[in-house]
């Protein structure tokens, strides 16, 4: 188990305030100007050789994202945008931020907005974390008043200023461009990369979005040294990781845990184990919902990181994990995955305006045992239409679960869904070319 | 995508208030000159909260002029975000998270005890007008699970009977304290922490 003096989050429960004075007890905003003064290119390469990679469910690597941020300033000012539309069903580690270590976070923007030469920078919180809302909001004013903020911040000579922007409930905010488009007050409706957003992002100006959690370790990865964050775990996946662990266990929480950990590790010594024991295990979502299931024979021997769940042809995510456990029927939960998905397209693309209702459909009545043993091969082949066939990863993030299901537990969708079709093939003709001539034919 | 319509009865006209004026011109100053576009959708949150939780057509004309938009910009932005409420949801507006992670903890037992407070379905008023529930996606409070949310405070570690008791309270008027129902401190594991202990009750 990690030590508590290498976790980065010390106030993760709140046990000791999340005022400015209690915070710089615990180390932040101490010293910020002996990191700036080392300049960008350094703290770029700190973050570098840290192999910090983005928190957000991507886990694409954020010295390589802030060196894409053009060098000189042109016309166009710069913007840092820190993502804290945190939707992915599973998830609830950056509203522990939010409303416990915003000064870890305030800090992060700072020095990371230094990094990228952005002084303005927008934070985009979801619009039901009103009240945590609040609270970083106070956080912030705290930080004007020390003047940590605004003219000459905290010493560093660079002028800075914070803006809370809320969303108002919709998942694909959390899509980076999708999240400029809300935040210029648009419809959510992600847009084409590339241009990417280092280049060309809000208000058309050169734009860094990170995660709030990438942000907050950042301050604590320059003090400590980028040698003692890429200790942890190993190599590629390093660091220390709020893993939320939800679902069928004794004590879900959230939790601070080196990268790598095994996964059973998390759910016996920090969840408390799976209700009804280890045996009772059925399967587990590892990185929120839009990551395929991982059934219980190989949660023996995960471990947590990205590569090492894409290895078991899942994904880290946002290291939400949803334990399911014997007493669920697993197709229904599948199901109400995919009525979330159905429910959350943007609608902009049709492959997944569509598709994404056709799979809840269709998952519904197969936990219900109305559908027909040509479906389940159907289903999957809705997926795979969807998949790669989007402008945004909403596809992928959709059709992933339900190919997870189908990947694992084929078995138990045939067995409950064995009625005949109601027009059975008689010859060759591809599914999709004149299907309706053959049906009223046959009908 | 989910479905919304505006209300059918919309009042005639709509204006902010003083304090509301004040609070927009204060967030219109948050974003750069001539992108005044992008406080619209913390405007609509200060008409929705002006006009007793839902916004009216007319709150989204006056917010078009207010910012020098189109109209039918407002009404995109609006009807597809689902945190607008397009029409009376009462002074206590009850969501239920049932997304999967509440699902299995047992969601659906908040979801009765919101049927026989409030209201036979969803979206529907109550029969003295103060509040309605309805299902939502997922909350972002998955470990504190099952949870909902009355207007902006978060309930969390439920269960039916203690579902009963809030929304009694809400029935009543009262606004009942919001966090875990099961005394437990934020995010920890209860009864088994195994972190940061030396800092437990510091």
């Amino acid at each position: 188990m990690l030590k508590d003096q290498d976790r980065i989050f010390q106030n993760l429960y709140n046990d000791k305030g999340s005022d400015v004075v209690a915070s710089q007890s615990r180390g932040d905003w101490v010293n910020t100007k002996e990191i700036t003064d080392k300049g960008r290119d350094w703290i770029i390469n700190e973050i570098k050789e840290s192999q910090l990679r983005g928190r957000g469910g991507a886990g694409f690597p954020t010295g390589l994202k802030w060196s894409f941020a053009p060098k000189e300033v042109g016309s166009r000012p710069h913007y840092l945008v820190i993502n804290g539309d945190e939707s992915e069903p599973g998830t609830c580690k950056d509203r522990d931020i939010l409303r416990f270590e915003p000064h870890k976070l305030i800090e992060g923007c700072l020095i990371a907005s230094y990094a990228v030469q952005a002084h303005v920078c927008y934070i985009y919180i979801r619009g039901e974390y009103f009240v945590d809302g609040q609270k970083l909001q106070a956080a912030i004013d705290e930080a004007y008043d020390k003047k940590l903020l605004g003219k000459n911040a905290a010493g560093t000579g660079w002028d800075l200023d914070i803006y809370i922007h809320y969303g108002a409930g919709a998942y694909i905010c959390g899509e980076e461009t999708a999240l400029l488009e809300s935040l210029e007050g648009k419809k959510g409706q992600p847009r084409l990369k590339p241009p990417f957003p280092a280049l060309i992002g809000l208000y058309g100006c050169p734009t860094i979005i990170n995660n709030v959690e990438t942000i907050a370790v950042v301050p604590t990865i320059l003090r400590r040294g980028a040698k003692w964050f890429a200790s942890l775990g190993r190599e590629k996946n390093t660091g220390t990781k709020i893993f939320c662990i939800s679902g069928n266990v004794n004590n879900p929480c959230n939790v601070e845990e080196e990268m790598s950990i095994p996964l059973k590790e998390l759910i016996e010594v920090h969840a408390g184990g799976v209700i009804g024991g280890w045996d009772n295990l059925q399967a587990v979502i590892p990185g929120g919902s839009s990551m395929p299931l991982i059934p219980k024979d190989r949660c023996e021997t995960l471990k947590m990181d990205f590569d090492a769940c894409v290895e078991e042809k899942s994904g880290l995510g946002t290291a939400g994990i949803v334990v399911i456990n014997k007493d669920q029927d697993i197709i229904k939960c599948m199901a109400r995955i995919a009525r979330f998905y159905k429910h959350e397209s943007c609608g902009q693309c049709t492959p997944c305006r569509e598709g994404s209702g056709w799979m809840w459909r269709m998952l519904e009545r197969m936990a219900k045992g109305d559908a027909t043993k040509d479906e389940v091969d159907m289903l999957g082949d809705v997926t795979t239409q969807i998949a790669g066939h989007t402008i945004c990863a909403f596809g992928e993030g959709s059709s992933w679960p339900v190919q997870g299901l189908l990947r694992h537990f084929k078995k138990e969708i045939q067995d409950r869904n064995n009625l005949d079709p109601i027009v059975q093939k008689k010859n060759n003709i591809p599914y999709l070319v004149d299907q309706h001539l053959l049906d009223k034919k046959n009908a | 995508m989910s479905l919304r319509k505006p209300a059918k009865d919309q009042p005639e006209s709509f204006e902010f208030n003083a304090s509301s004026l004040e609070e927009a011109n204060h967030i219109v100053a948050k974003y750069p000159k001539g992108k005044q576009q992008s406080a619209v959708m913390a405007l609509l949150y200060i008409a929705q909260r002006q006009n007793n939780n839902w916004i009216p057509l007319a709150a989204m004309k006056y917010i078009a002029k207010f910012l020098d938009m189109p109209y039918i910009k407002v009404y995109e932005v609006a009807t597809f975000y689902t945190m607008y409420n397009l029409s009376p949801v009462g002074k206590y507006f009850v969501q239920v998270c049932t997304t999967t992670p509440c699902m299995i903890r047992g969601a659906n037992k908040l979801v009765e005890a919101c049927k026989e407070k409030i209201s036979e379905n969803e979206c529907e008023l109550s029969s003295d007008k103060s509040c309605s529930w309805m299902e939502v996606e997922c909350l972002g409070a998955c470990v504190t699970a099952p949870m909902m949310q009355i207007n902006d405070d978060y309930y969390e570690d439920l269960d039916k009977e203690k579902t009963s008791e809030i929304l009694d309270k809400i029935l009543n008027g009262e606004t009942p304290k919001p966090g875990s129902y099961r005394g437990r401190i934020n995010n920890e594991p209860e009864n088994n922490r195994k972190t940061l202990t030396d800092l437990k009750n510091a």
